[in-house]
């Protein structure tokens, strides 16, 4: 494992539009169900690992 | 003649009967079975002949033949090389790596223990001048030496390893109180919940504290503990990566892992024999300083 993490994305819903800006893909869900699968599809493609911020948003990171 | 004869036979038996037993010690930690084993089944019979012609080339005052030890230390050497090379290339495909840390020690071991046998086989050799009952009781104390002192100690021998419980702040992950990680996907947290197992290292003291402290140790007990009850983890799921981190007020260190088998006593007792990393072997409180900062 590497000491740094790269952040590859974000999941949000449209609620958390205001919670998260930058130059990352960001991925707005129709809603929190939604959210979760994106999430789930995007770590197993991708091979990395969904945290989550507490206030809705998740991110993609790859260890 | 048939005196040097006997004492390199005598020596050379003793030195392969010491790596043979030296190397049941070994298979734990190695994968290379069985030709690994044939490899260095062989090398150590080399190291002990060679440890054992020594003392009648010495009796019959050839010392040149005395520095053919210094290739031998030569060759040796090399063997080391090849071992961390071996498993350096192994571990690119690993999903719980063993570390440098690991690696560096097998090495050195496998380096070692070629000396050990030399010597071995050099001392029962000189022995044998004496007669072969005092050779063979040589042989018998030297083995017993090698197996007690280059042994190594484990995980067990300097800190306490108790069963915790595993459980979430939000999507954070801890095991007792020890953040391990945060974890985002509702689903991921309610497997971890159900399937997961924590245990909690506290040292006995500030040399534990120490080594535990070393990311080289903890990846041989992640690793250890990975092989011998096997990890849920993929590619794909690094949420499921065996992880231990330590609480930064106590020194205590927390495991967390996703074993095949779910098994507490089986992880307790894989942790404890985890061996201790020479290069993680930290002594603090020899130092004076060390031991007022333990005051």
């Amino acid at each position: 494992m590497t000491p740094l993490g790269e952040l590859l994305a974000a999941v949000i819903t449209g609620r958390e539009k205001e919670k998260i800006t930058g130059d990352i893909p960001i991925f707005i869900a129709q809603d929190q169900d939604e959210k979760v699968q994106i999430a789930i599809y995007l770590s197993r493609s991708l091979d990395a690992a969904v945290h989550d911020l507490g206030n809705g948003v998740y991110y993609i990171v790859k260890h | 003649m048939e005196q040097s004869l006997t004492s390199i036979i005598l020596g050379s038996t003793a030195g392969v009967i010491s790596r043979i037993f030296l190397m049941r010690l070994d298979y734990r930690q190695y994968p290379g079975y069985p030709h690994g084993l044939i490899s260095h089944l062989s090398l150590g019979a080399i190291a002990s002949a060679l440890g054992a012609v020594a003392v009648p080339a010495l009796l019959n005052k050839d010392f040149t033949a005395f520095t053919f030890l210094a290739l031998a230390a030569q060759q040796f050497r090399e063997i080391r090389n090849i071992e961390r090379e071996t498993l350096r290339n192994l571990e690119e495909n690993r999903l719980e790596k063993r570390g440098n840390d690991y690696i560096e020690g097998i090495a050195r071991t496998f380096e070692a223990r070629n000396y050990l046998v030399m010597a071995t086989a050099f001392i029962t050799s000189a022995v044998s001048l004496a007669g072969v009952w005092y050779a063979v009781a040589a042989a018998i104390f030297l083995l017993l030496i090698n197996i007690k002192f280059m042994g190594g100690d484990s995980i067990g021998d300097i800190c306490e390893v108790i069963p915790a419980g595993i459980n979430f702040k939000g999507p954070v992950l801890h095991v007792n109180d020890i953040n391990i990680m945060n974890v985002g996907l509702p689903a991921s947290r309610e497997k971890i919940l159900n399937e997961g197992l924590g245990v909690i290292l506290k040292p006995h003291n500030n040399n534990a504290r120490a080594t535990l402290h070393d990311l080289g140790q903890r990846m041989a007990i992640t690793h250890t503990a990975a092989v011998i009850l096997g990890s849920k983890k993929d590619v794909d799921t690094p949420e499921f990566t065996p992880l231990a981190r330590k609480n930064p007020d106590t020194g205590e260190l927390a495991l967390f892992i996703m074993p095949t088998i779910k098994d507490m006593d089986a992880l307790l007792a894989a942790v404890r024999r985890t061996p201790l990393l020479e290069s993680a072997r930290l002594k603090p409180l020899k130092a004076q300083a060390g031991r007022m900062a333990a005051r």
